[in-house]
C-alpha cells in the first residue's frame, strides 16, 4: 500500500488568506503522501484548514508555497477542472436546477462521453448509493442522506484518481451518520477509489479509516493508522483530541533501564519507557483512561501507580469513569462494569490508580502547541497537582480545542 | 382577546388598504368611466359608453403603441445585457466592498429623473462633449446625430432603469450557493460551461423579475422620448399627455391609457406563464 507514487503528494505547503490586520495562516507547511486505493482521513478540530487542505488539492485555492502533485505530476497552475479529483462539498452543492440524474451525469457530460455510456454510468452508479428510482427527484426532494448519496454518486461516476469528501457526514443526523459511515467504506471497498475525508469527528476518522491525520493550527501533528494515532498520539494535542488522555507533567527524577521515572511524593512512581528525557529534566507523558485500574490494595511494583482519592464517580452502564485526585492531579480511570456485584471505589474512598508502564507515552517536548505564542491560550484542562507535576485529564479536549480554533477563526 | 386576535390582520391592512381605494381605486374608476364618455372641453363630455374612443386610439396610436413596446423591449434587454455582468463582479469579485459599489450603482439616481435626462440631452447634442471631437477629427461625418432619434430615446430608457434590472440581478446571484459553481469546476466543467450551465440557469429569476421591473415603466414612460428623441420616436405615454394636456381630448387620453395597461398585463401574464410565475416573482409566488 505504501510503495508507488502517492495518488496525492503534499509538500511543504501553506497557504495564507488576507484577514483584518494581516493574513490568516490557513496552512503552515503540510506534508502529506496519500496512497493509491487508500481511505485516508484528515482529523481536526475546525477552523484547523482541512477544508483549505482539500481545496488546495481539488485546485480552487492556490498554495503560497509548496507543491502539490497528483500521481506525481506536479499540478500548479492546473485549474480545478482538469484536476482528476472530485470533491464531495461540505454541503453537498448538489445542482438545484438539475434532477439526480442530470446532477450525476454532469461530469460524464462536460468529458463528452456519449449518452449511452452516461446512461449506464450514471444508471450503476445509482445501483451503488442505492438511489435507483430517483433519478427524476429534484435534491431539495431528497432526504440528507440521500442528497450526501447523490453527492458522492457524482464524484464517483467520473471514475477519478481521488475522491475528497469534506465532512461529509457532518449534518445528518447520529443514527444516519453511523449508517453511512458503514455506506462510505462499503462504496469505497468496491470502487478501489482512494478517498480523502475530512471530519473533525474522531470516531468517524478512526472507524472508516486505513490512516488517519491528526491536523492542528494548519499543522499535521501526526500520521498513523487509527492504532497508532490512538495508542501512542506524540504530541499533547494528538493525545487530547483522539480519545481521551489523562497528560501527567513532571521532572525525570530518574533513569533507569526500562524508562524514566518520575516520583510523585512518597507514593507515585511513573515509568515511561523510552523517553529519551534526561533526569531533571521536564517530561510530559499521556496514559488512556481505560488502560488505567483502580483497587484499594497496593500494585505490585512493576506498575506504574499513583494514590489518590475518588472524586467523582460516574456511572454509564457499560463502564464507570472515576476521577482521582492525586499527588499528580486529577487522573480519569474508565473501568468495564463487568462484574455486577462489585463496585470497586465510591466517592472519597482512598484508592490506587495504575497502569502498565507500557501504557504510558512520553509528548514530544515541542509540539506545536507549545511553541505556540498564544499557547497560554491551549485547551483549558482540569489540571492540579503540586509544584513538580500535574495531571490534566483532557476529558473535553475535543470542545476546548475547538473553541481555541474558533477564536483563531475569529480573527480572519 | 381572541376578537382582537381576529381582527388583527384586517386592522393592519386597513391603512394601506386606504391608501389604495383613494389615490389608486377611485381614480381608475373615474379614468375608466371617462374612457367611455363622448364631448369635448367645451361643451362637457357625457357618459355614452362610447367604446368608439378604443377603437380610434388604437387605430390613430397603434404605431405609437408598438414603437413604445419595441424601445421598452431595446431597452430591457440593454439594461439587462449592461447589468449582469457589474452585478456578476459586485457580488462574487467585490469582497468587503460590496455594499460600496451598489451604493455607487444607485447614487446618480438621487438625482431628479428629468434632470438627469435633460443632461443626457447636453451629452449628446450634435457638437456636445461626446459628438463634437469625435467630428471634429473627422471620425463621424458632419451630419451625424445622436439626439432627437430612436437610439438616444432607447439610450435614456436604460440609463434611468439600470438599477431595477441591477439589483435583482445582484440579489439573484447573491443567493446562488458559492460552492455550486465550484462544484461545476470540480465536475470538469470550465469557466464558461460552469457559467452557462450553472450560475447563469440559477440567476435568471433575477433577470425575470428586473425585466418586468424595467418594462412596464419603461413602456409608459414618456420623459425620454420627449426630451431625447424626435418627433418619429414618440412613445405612448407622451401621446396620452398631449392628449390630455394639449387637446383637453380626456376621453381618448383614458382609452389608450388603459389600451397601454391591458397590452401590458398580457404582456406580463404571458411571459410570467411561459417562464413560470415562481421565477418572475421570486420565492413570493
Ligand atoms: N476564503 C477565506 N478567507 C479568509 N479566511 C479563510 C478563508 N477560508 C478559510 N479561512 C480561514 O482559514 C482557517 C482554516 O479554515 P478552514 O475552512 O480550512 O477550516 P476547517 O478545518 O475546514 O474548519 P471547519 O471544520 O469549521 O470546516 C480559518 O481560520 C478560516 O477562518
Ligand atoms: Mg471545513
Amino acid at each position: 500500500m505504501q510503495n508507488g507514487v502517492p495518488a496525492i503528494g503534499l509538500r511543504d505547503v501553506a497557504k495564507a488568506f488576507p484577514g483584518r490586520g494581516g493574513t490568516v495562516p490557513a496552512l503552515r507547511g503540510v506534508d502529506l503522501a496519500v496512497a493509491a486505493g487508500e481511505f485516508f482521513s484528515v482529523l481536526g478540530p475546525s477552523g484547523c484548514g482541512k477544508t483549505t487542505l482539500l481545496r488546495v488539492v481539488a485546485g480552487f485555492e492556490t498554495p503560497d508555497r509548496g507543491e502539490v502533485r497528483l500521481d506525481g505530476a506536479s499540478v500548479d497552475g492546473v485549474p480545478p477542472e482538469r484536476r482528476d479529483v472530485n470533491t464531495v462539498f461540505q454541503s453537498y452543492a448538489l445542482f438545484p436546477h438539475m434532477n439526480v440524474f442530470d446532477n450525476v451525469a454532469f461530469g460524464l457530460r462536460r468529458r463528452g462521453v456519449g449518452r449511452a455510456e452516461v446512461r449506464e454510468r450514471v444508471g450503476r452508479m445509482l445501483e451503488v448509493v442505492e438511489l435507483t428510482g430517483r433519478e427524476k427527484a429534484r435534491p431539495d426532494a431528497l432526504s440528507g442522506g440521500q442528497r450526501q448519496r447523490v453527492a458522492l454518486a457524482r464524484a464517483l461516476v467520473n471514475r477519478p484518481r481521488a475522491v475528497l469528501l469534506d465532512e461529509p457526514l457532518a449534518a445528518l443526523d447520529l443514527r444516519l451518520r453511523q449508517a453511512m459511515q458503514g455506506e462510505l467504506k462499503r462504496v469505497q471497498r468496491e470502487v478501489g477509489v482512494t478517498f480523502v475525508l475530512v471530519t473533525h469527528d474522531q470516531g468517524e476518522a478512526l472507524a472508516m479509516s486505513d490512516r488517519v491525520a491528526v491536523m492542528n493550527d494548519g499543522r499535521i501533528e501526526q500520521v498513523g493508522t487509527p492504532r497508532e494515532v490512538y495508542e501512542r498520539p506524540r504530541t499533547r494535542f494528538v493525545a487530547g483530541f483522539v480519545g481521551t488522555s489523562n497528560l501527567i507533567a513532571g521532572r525525570v527524577t530518574e533513569w533507569r533501564p526500562e524508562g524514566a521515572v518520575l516520583a510523585f511524593g512518597a507514593d507515585g512512581r511513573v515509568v515511561v519507557p523510552d523517553a529519551s528525557a534526561r533526569s531533571g529534566e521536564p517530561l510530559e507523558i499521556a496514559v488512556r483512561p481505560e488502560k488505567i485500574g483502580i483497587g484499594r490494595d497496593r500494585p505490585d511494583d512493576a506498575r506504574c501507580a499513583l494514590r489518590g482519592t475518588v472524586a467523582d464517580v460516574g456511572y454509564l452502564g457499560a463502564s464507570t469513569t472515576y476521577s482521582v485526585a492525586t499527588a499528580a492531579g486529577d487522573v480519569v480511570v474508565y473501568a468495564q462494569n463487568d462484574d455486577a456485584t462489585r463496585t470497586p471505589a465510591a466517592r472519597g474512598d482512598r484508592v490506587w490508580v495504575s497502569w502498565h508502564q507500557r501504557h504510558s507515552y512520553a509528548l514530544d517536548a515541542a509540539s506545536h502547541d507549545d511553541t505556540n505564542p498564544d499557547a497560554d491560550r491551549r485547551p483549558p484542562t482540569r489540571s492540579g497537582g503540586g509544584p513538580d507535576g500535574a495531571v490534566r485529564s483532557d476529558a473535553e479536549a475535543d470542545g476546548s480545542a475547538r473553541s481555541g480554533a474558533a477564536r483563531r477563526g475569529g480573527v480572519a | 382577546m381572541a376578537r382582537r386576535g381576529r381582527f388583527a390582520p384586517y386592522l393592519l391592512v386597513l391603512p394601506g388598504g386606504l391608501w389604495l381605494l383613494a389615490f389608486f381605486l377611485i381614480p381608475m374608476t373615474l379614468m375608466a368611466s371617462l374612457s367611455l364618455q363622448s364631448g369635448n372641453l367645451i361643451d362637457g363630455f357625457r357618459q355614452t359608453f362610447h367604446w368608439q374612443n378604443y377603437r380610434d386610439g388604437i387605430g390613430v396610436y397603434g404605431g405609437v403603441l408598438a414603437r413604445s413596446l419595441g424601445y421598452a423591449l431595446a431597452a430591457t434587454v440593454a439594461c439587462a445585457v449592461l447589468s449582469y455582468p457589474a452585478a456578476h463582479w459586485i457580488a462574487f469579485r467585490a469582497g468587503r466592498h460590496k455594499t460600496r459599489y451598489l451604493f455607487l450603482l444607485v447614487v446618480p439616481y438621487f438625482v431628479s429623473f428629468v434632470l438627469r435626462t435633460f443632461a443626457w440631452r447636453q451629452v449628446l447634442t450634435d457638437d456636445g462633449p461626446l459628438l463634437g471631437p469625435l467630428k471634429d477629427h473627422g471620425l463621424l461625418p458632419t451630419d451625424f446625430r445622436v439626439l432627437d432619434t430612436g437610439f438616444a430615446v432607447i439610450a435614456g430608457l436604460t440609463y434611468n432603469f439600470l438599477p431595477f434590472m441591477a439589483l435583482p440581478i445582484y440579489v439573484a446571484l447573491e443567493r446562488v450557493d458559492r460552492s455550486l459553481p465550484e462544484a461545476a469546476r470540480d465536475l470538469y466543467a470550465g469557466r464558461a460551461a460552469a457559467f452557462a450551465r450553472v450560475l447563469l440557469p440559477l440567476s435568471l429569476p433575477g433577470v425575470f423579475a428586473g425585466a418586468v421591473l424595467t418594462f412596464v415603466p419603461m413602456a409608459a414612460d414618456y420623459v425620454n422620448a420627449e426630451v431625447l428623441g424626435g418627433p418619429d420616436d414618440t412613445m405612448v405615454g407622451g401621446v396620452v399627455r398631449a392628449e390630455y394636456f394639449d387637446n383637453g381630448a380626456y376621453p381618448t387620453a383614458s382609452a389608450l391609457s388603459f389600451t397601454l395597461m391591458a397590452v401590458l398585463l398580457v404582456a406580463v401574464l404571458a411571459y410570467a406563464r411561459a417562464l413560470g410565475a415562481r421565477n418572475v416573482l421570486g420565492d413570493a409566488a
